[in-house]
């Protein structure tokens, strides 16, 4: 069974990889956006600072849901999809693996980004570390849950948008939490509250959301 | 609910049904509006302002219940197939919708005078918007595809996954500091049900106008699932090629 999800895990890093452009492309959304801040609100240090927490948060929300698309829809248009239904091993398993790609090729350098970006929006230092744990608590959860929406969507018609209005809303407790860890640092407080809540909200998405996101597949490849 | 299988037995029933729900709505709307605006007491802090309460209160409460009774009618759907329960969940949507946004809006009409805003992100208002924003999502999910079957399961899985927020919703006013009013119906105390915090003389028109509410929605969902079976008929003659 490992095999399996390691095989299924290995293909897609390997594809995107060799199609380098379309996960290269969420990070340039990243970084084009948050340059959008400065340039809208003015130059001013201190504003961005306030911001730059809950700015540099919805900018990776937002990069995460852009880039959903490429998860199920290219095998789905193929049928790789149905024959990863049909798979005798748990299409939990081969769901989680997909996730776990996706999250590798898209989440991680997201995470490797962000120190960049919070430095371009002045992030006050003491936010940098709480910043990159709740990150790395929080792609995580986002791409399980972005998961759901991707599966409900497919053979949709306006599908990336249909997928972000379906997947905003559940991804509020991640965005809250992750900023409230990197504010609470800020202001001299408890951190570790909003990160274990970060990681709590992990462990039922790990659970729950590759099983709603097999139950979605199921019903789009019947 | 395997007799109400068969459209032909459900329209019956409906078509009888139908009126007798409205009428229902409508008395208990009057005796609700009749208890609520004119013959109960003003409240000791607030005085005649919490006469919205017998708006926003059944209206949020049926917000809860229609998703409720969607994310049932979904596991209707896709665990015993009944042929009937995706046109319920379809159905139920935009009333859900439309019961969520009047209690959003009479929330921030009351919230003005109150609290002197309209609007405030603490996690009861923020969780009723996440509910409104479900409804919104499963009302583009099932209208989203050429096949309508594949709209419906889609919606029904989106329905069940959205359950997560109704125990967050209810909730939210005990486990975090917010500035919306605490549990004064349903309660818990050292665990167990505690009494009401609301008299009497205000529970009345408060349940009465949740009753009107309920019968309406009734008097709704069967009137628009009567529209979606006709919708399903006119697919079926066009494809007949009629």
């Amino acid at each position: 069974m490992s095999r399996a999800f390691l095989a299924l895990y290995a293909r897609d890093v390997r594809l995107a990889l060799r199609q380098g452009a379309d996960a290269t492309m969420a990070l340039a959304f990243f970084l084009i956006a948050a340059a959008l801040f400065p340039l809208g609100l003015g130059p001013s240090l201190d504003t961005l600072g306030r911001i730059a927490p809950g700015v540099v948060w919805v900018l990776a929300l937002l990069s995460v849901i852009l880039s959903l698309d490429r998860l199920f829809q290219a095998d789905h248009e193929d049928g790789t999809l149905e024959l990863i239904a049909l798979n005798p091993h748990p299409l939990f398993l081969l769901v989680l693996a997909k996730v776990a790609a996706h999250w590798t090729t898209t989440g991680l350098p997201l995470i490797l980004l962000s120190p960049a970006i919070a430095l371009m929006l002045n992030l006050n230092e003491a936010g940098y570390l709480p910043l990159i744990i709740g990150l790395l608590l929080g792609t995580p959860s986002l791409s399980l849950i972005g998961a759901i929406g991707a599966a409900l969507s497919l053979g949709a018609r306006r599908a990336g948008v249909l997928t972000a209005l379906l997947v905003l809303p559940l991804t509020v407790p991640v965005l809250i939490f992750g900023v409230g860890a990197v504010e609470a640092a800020i202001l001299g407080l408890a951190v570790a509250p909003h990160l274990a809540l970060q990681g709590a909200v992990l462990a039922g998405a790990l659970v729950l959301a590759p099983w709603a996101a097999g139950a979605a597949i199921r019903q789009a490849v019947q | 609910m395997h007799r109400l299988a068969n459209p032909a037995t459900f329209l019956r029933y409906a078509n009888l049904l139908t009126p007798w729900f409205l009428a229902g709505a409508a008395l208990l709307g009057l005796l609700g509006l009749w208890f609520g605006l004119l013959d109960s007491p003003p409240d000791y802090q607030q005085g005649d302002s919490v006469r919205i309460m017998y708006v926003h209160v059944p209206a949020a409460y049926m917000g809860l219940a229609v998703y409720l009774a969607m994310a049932v009618a979904s596991a209707m759907f896709l665990i015993w197939k009944h042929p009937l329960a995706d046109a319920m969940a379809r159905a139920a949507a935009p009333i859900g919708a439309g019961f969520t946004l009047v209690c959003l809006v009479t929330g921030g009409l009351w919230g003005k005078p109150m609290w002197g805003a309209y609007w405030v992100w603490d996690a009861r208002l923020t969780s009723m918007l996440v509910l409104f924003f479900l409804y919104l999502g499963h009302i583009a999910l099932t209208s989203a595809f050429d096949d309508p079957n594949r709209g419906s399961r889609a919606g029904a899985v989106l329905a069940l996954v959205g359950i997560v927020n109704l125990p967050i919703i209810k909730f939210s006013v005990d486990w975090w500091n917010t500035l919306h009013q605490p549990a004064s119906i349903l309660r818990f105390q050292d665990g167990q049900i505690a009494a009401p915090t609301i008299p009497a003389e205000m529970l009345l028109p408060l349940f009465l106008m949740l009753g009107c509410f309920k019968l309406l929605f009734l008097a709704l969902a069967v009137w628009r699932v009567r529209g979606e079976l006709a919708q399903a008929k006119l697919r079926n003659l066009a494809m007949d090629g009629r």
